[in-house]
């Protein structure tokens, strides 16, 4: 048995030093929090990493992944894993990532770490990224509220964290500017993925008399619920026109690809520096699907709501903004900072729902 | 409203029914196969598989059930040929189910299912209130109330039934009465690994046409639960089906309607209320002894 | 033809040894094919699943996948420990993951909620606390037992979703760290609540794993050499026989689920304060439920589930370095566990039996055989 062993050892020995002269000049690597077939937050990131293997040639970067890493003990030992077999870049794609990123880093400096969604750069080759999502359901807000009859929509909820609660606020903020007496009801599912607990709580909204379902969970269901029960629908993360083609008005893309292209890009050229970057619709981070089902008045709104984001001319959270409980957020004309949408935790005025504390 | 939030109620709680139905006959002959979750997840992706390959949902059905059945004699050959020990072999085939589902569904995701369609009748489907509650719902819903009847109908009231619960409540004197003890095991856990494969499917083609790895969260292992929530017995596996169903449902709509209370606390009543009705059924001490298979969990070897 | 077992008068010590080397040689085989038909070189894959993590043993450089090895396998040996008590004893704990959670949340009271209070004494009361918030929750099934005959499967199975949610509120809500964001997760431990390194030059095993040696050692005799070891194994063999020998079935219950209960809490808060260093949602990919493998894995011998526990730390590392290096998917990693499982198992079966194959004519000699 041992000499089967030490013989396969020295074979995959072999193995690999024939291998090694044919590997590209630099070598990505990604840790996703979910399966890459889950068709929503890991998937787009996957998708955004093949984007730019694709982009800058499968001869000069090469890819390497893990799936559903654990948050928890389990993602420092994966990323020291992949800071020790050679990765130039590593991206962690999970809040839950941020300390172990940060840990790693410090062992080995040579390395790039790009954390998303996080706020901690401890060392200089930690850089973190995300996306501003909140641009996008701003503008879906407005068509919630163009569309709908009610006058009110259901939102799906994953966890209350202040990403979910800055999109919640920025979805009421659009609504409201079209239609001040608009309402949304919030369920807080309290998962990222679980197709059944999904269209559960699309058919309690629907059944509570909301005609519009917007969501902040991954999977496709709510959108096939919306179908089913004749009302409109936003996507999440993908464009989901295949699951809902008379339902989807719209969908928030997570477009991860140009950040990753310039990125890697960076580390080919040695011009990688630490940042913080918080892109938007302006640097295409931010997608929105193709607007369908909707007249062409809405769309047109829809559109001009968009470009005006993207030149910069307009931030949803511009004020005057009250709280939930009335008392003033915003004056009038002044926007919100960076800092405080990034660790949002109260609702504006407007919302039906409490925030769970 | 009124209707369709039952309707919702049933479609949550019939996936967890017909598992629950089949691990109930499964652990009635003696076997406790924890394996639920992988053989329902295997299930869902070869009835999505098949159907979005034939276009045909019932063709699906057929082909999950049958997978369901091959899955379990995996788990039959290891626990009752091999006597290996069921539990640890039960968490194995899990472990396997959702990693071989993942493997043969890679090419699944992202691409719209076709639903079973729903029972129509003219006049009866559209009565008011009850109308699409009982005549107008999809066909496996149907299906898995006549399982209930059925498997209550055969445990209890047919010899063959009786034979299957006197293995699961002694095998050593019904193997001594001449009765073929492993072979009855196998079919018992071949019908608990249709049903886990009914169950899945009817998650990838009804209650959420698509396939997306892992998409059973934990609905096997509810079932499970169910089984010995109902202590073995048939109706009482419908009861908590439902029961499960609605309280899960129940805490969406406190949600929607604004009612605040921590969203955490609402998501583990189901849970909490399952332990306070089993506290309250097994505290007719009798009434449990009479219905626990005593064999189960327990390695048979016919000794000759 | 079919597949008879024959039950060894004695367990055999030769398969005993030798079913562990049969079990991987299968896998080896099965493994080869699978990587085949994947249209990866097996040789490769093999390699990187079973020798790679271990390649610290002679090769300093990889030294600290040891260290991984040790963090990934000490949960699991410290819970399946306890649970091997229970289980002898004919206590079906399958709520450790629960126990687990509570002793980590009991345990970090002092550094989440007391941060102020830094002493070297804050680590030791965390560990107890630890053991006392897990042994206090698996006394609840314990308690439903006794009292009412309330089946302790489902009941410590729900508590477990229980317990998770009962985290999810307190790091989303009360325990959210005040400087965080309002991310979901507590404070940094600081450095007094932190569960220091074995041997920190190579890599970062923390204590933890040491406890679990510890326990292992502590458990195999509590059962081989003590009275008590004797009662448990009586209780879970014959109750009946038990209650002649004066043995009490609902204190045996309490005891086991105590013991198991107390030893998945320390595993949760060695796993917070050693690996993590603070609460999050999630503090464990499910160490609770993989421990009952790991039990069983163990022959539900102490000594047998260390072993068993470095067996599956191991394929949890192979399997990443195996997804990394020849880029297989999570899924046939996944798939690939639960196939060493079945093997491992169905191996041990040689252990209490002989395997006869048997063709239809030679059933009959064998049966006339046996009458003779």
């Amino acid at each position: 048995m041992k000499k089967t062993i030490l013989s396969l050892a020295a074979a995959a020995a072999v193995l690999s030093l024939g291998t090694m002269g044919a590997q590209a000049a630099t070598k990505a690597c990604y840790i996703y929090v979910g399966p890459i077939g889950d068709f929503g937050w890991s998937y787009q990131h996957h998708q955004g990493a093949l984007e730019m293997q694709k982009n800058l040639g499968e001869e000069n970067v090469e890819l390497a992944y893990l799936e559903s890493v654990p948050e928890g003990a389990d993602a420092e030992r994966a990323i020291e894993r992949f800071a020790r077999s050679g990765c130039n870049i590593i991206f962690t794609t999970s809040f839950g990532y941020m300390d172990p990123t940060n840990k790693v880093a410090g062992k080995f400096p040579d390395v790039k770490f790009e954390h998303a969604t996080g706020y901690k750069r401890e060392h200089p080759n930690v850089a973190t990224y995300n996306s501003r999502f909140y641009e996008g359901r701003y503008v879906q807000g407005i068509i919630a509220a163009k569309m709908s009859k009610a006058g009110v929509a259901g939102y799906i909820a994953s966890f209350p964290i202040p990403e979910v609660v800055m999109g919640i606020n920025a979805f009421v903020l659009g609504a409201q500017s079209v239609n001040p007496d608009f309402k949304v009801k919030v369920v807080w599912a309290n998962t990222w993925f679980d197709p059944g607990k999904e269209a559960d709580a699309a058919k309690a909204l629907i059944d509570q008399g909301v005609d519009i379902i917007t969501q902040h969970t991954d999977s496709t269901a709510p959108m096939q619920v919306a179908t089913e029960r004749g009302i409109k629908a936003f996507g999440q993360a993908s464009d989901m026109i295949k699951f809902g083609p008379e339902t989807q008005l719209t969908s928030i893309v997570d477009d991860w690809g140009p950040y990753y292209i310039e990125r890697v890009k960076a580390v080919i050229d040695g011009t990688w520096k630490q940042h913080d970057v918080w892109g938007g619709m302006k640097e295409g981070h931010v997608v929105m699907a193709p607007y369908t089902n909707m007249p062409d008045d809405v769309k047109k709104l829809a559109e001009e709501t968009e470009a005006k984001i993207k030149s910069g001319e307009f931030n949803p959270f511009t004020g005057p903004i009250n709280r939930q409980d009335g008392s003033e957020w915003l004056k009038d004309g002044e926007v919100a900072e960076d800092g405080v949408l990034l660790g949002m935790n109260f609702y504006v005025q407007g919302v039906d729902d409490q925030l769970p504390k | 409203m009124f209707e369709s939030i039952l309707i919702t109620i049933a479609t949550a709680a019939t996936p967890l029914l017909i598992a629950s139905i089949g691990e109930l006959v499964v652990e009635r002959s003696g076997v406790l196969n924890l394996g639920v979750e992988g053989m329902m997840v295997m299930g869902a992706v070869t009835g999505f598989g098949v159907t979005l390959a034939t276009g045909s949902p019932w063709l699906g059905i057929f082909a999950a059930i049958a997978v369901g059945a091959l899955f379990s004699l995996l788990f039959g050959f290891l626990t009752l040929t091999l006597v290996t020990n069921q539990v640890a072999t039960g968490l194995a085939l899990t472990l396997l189910g959702l990693g071989l589902s993942g493997m043969l569904g890679e090419g699944f995701v992202g691409q719209p299912g076709i639903k079973l369609g729903n029972l129509y009748i003219p006049y009866l489907s559209d009565l008011p209130v009850i109308g699409r509650l009982i005549f107008g719902q999809d066909p496996v819903f149907y299906l898995s109330v006549l399982l209930t009847v059925a498997v209550a109908w055969f445990l209890f009231r047919t010899r063959a039934g009786l034979t299957l619960r006197s293995v699961g409540d002694n095998h050593g004197s019904a193997h001594a009465l001449g009765i073929n003890v492993i072979g009855i095991r196998y079919l018992a856990v071949m019908f608990g690994g249709a049903c886990a494969g009914l169950a899945g499917a009817y998650l990838s083609l009804v209650y959420t046409p698509q396939w997306i790895e892992n998409m059973t969260a934990g609905r096997g292992w509810i079932a499970l639960a169910l089984v010995v929530f109902a202590s073995w017995r048939p109706w009482r596996v419908l009861a908590g089906a439902y029961l499960f169903g609605a309280v899960s449902i129940g805490q969406l709509h406190a949600q929607a309607l604004g009612i605040g209370v921590p969203s955490q606390l609402l998501s583990s009543l189901p849970y909490l209320a399952t332990i306070v009705v089993l506290v309250l059924i097994s505290r007719n001490r009798r009434l449990t002894m009479v219905n626990t298979p005593a064999s189960l969990g327990r390695p048979f070897v016919p000794d000759r | 033809m079919r597949i008879e077992l024959v039950k060894r008068p004695q367990h055999s010590a030769l398969f005993s040894a030798l079913s562990p080397f049969i079990a991987l040689g299968l896998t080896l085989i099965a493994g080869a094919i699978m990587f085949s038909l994947l249209g990866k070189n097996p040789l490769e894959a093999l390699y990187y699943y079973f020798v790679d993590p271990l390649t610290g043993l002679w090769d300093e450089n990889n030294r600290w996948q040891l260290h991984e090895l040790a963090v990934k396998a000490a949960p699991l040996i410290l819970i399946a420990v306890g649970l091997s008590v229970c289980f002898l004893s004919n206590n079906w704990n399958i709520g450790a993951e629960g126990q687990f959670t509570i002793g980590a949340i009991v345990g970090s009271i002092l550094p989440v909620m007391y941060p102020d209070l830094q002493s070297w004494i804050v680590l030791p009361l965390m560990l107890l606390m630890g053991m006392i918030g897990g042994a206090a929750y698996a006394s609840v099934p314990a308690y439903l037992k006794a009292r009412f005959n309330t089946n302790e499967i489902l009941t410590s199975l729900m508590l477990v979703y229980v317990a998770q949610l009962f985290l999810d509120w307190l790091v989303r809500g009360p325990w959210r760290n005040p400087g965080g964001m309002n991310f979901p997760e507590t404070r940094n431990f600081h450095e007094y609540a932190i569960l220091p390194e074995v041997w920190s030059s190579s890599g970062r095993a923390h204590w933890g794993f040491v406890f679990a040696l510890v326990a292992a050692v502590a458990a195999w005799f509590m059962l081989s050499r003590t009275l008590r070891g004797f009662e448990v194994k009586v209780l879970g063999q014959s109750p009946r026989a038990g209650r002649f020998a004066g043995f009490s079935a609902s204190k045996m219950v309490f005891f086991a689920f105590i013991v198991s209960g107390a030893l998945a809490g320390l595993a949760g808060i060695s796993e917070v304060s050693g690996a993590i260093g603070q609460l999050r949602p999630t503090i464990s990919p499910g160490y609770g439920f993989a421990a009952i493998i790991v039990a069983f894995l163990g022959r539900l011998n102490p000594l047998g589930i260390v072993a068993a526990g470095l067996i599956l730390a191991l394929s949890y590392l192979g399997g990443e370095a195996a997804q990394i290096s020849i880029g297989v998917s999570d899924k046939v990693v996944r798939a690939f566990q639960g196939m060493i499982l079945f093997f491992v198992l169905a191996c041990d079966t040689l252990i209490h039996y002989r395997v006869r194959f048997v063709g239809a004519p030679a059933a009959k000699a064998a049966e006339v055989s046996q009458n003779v």
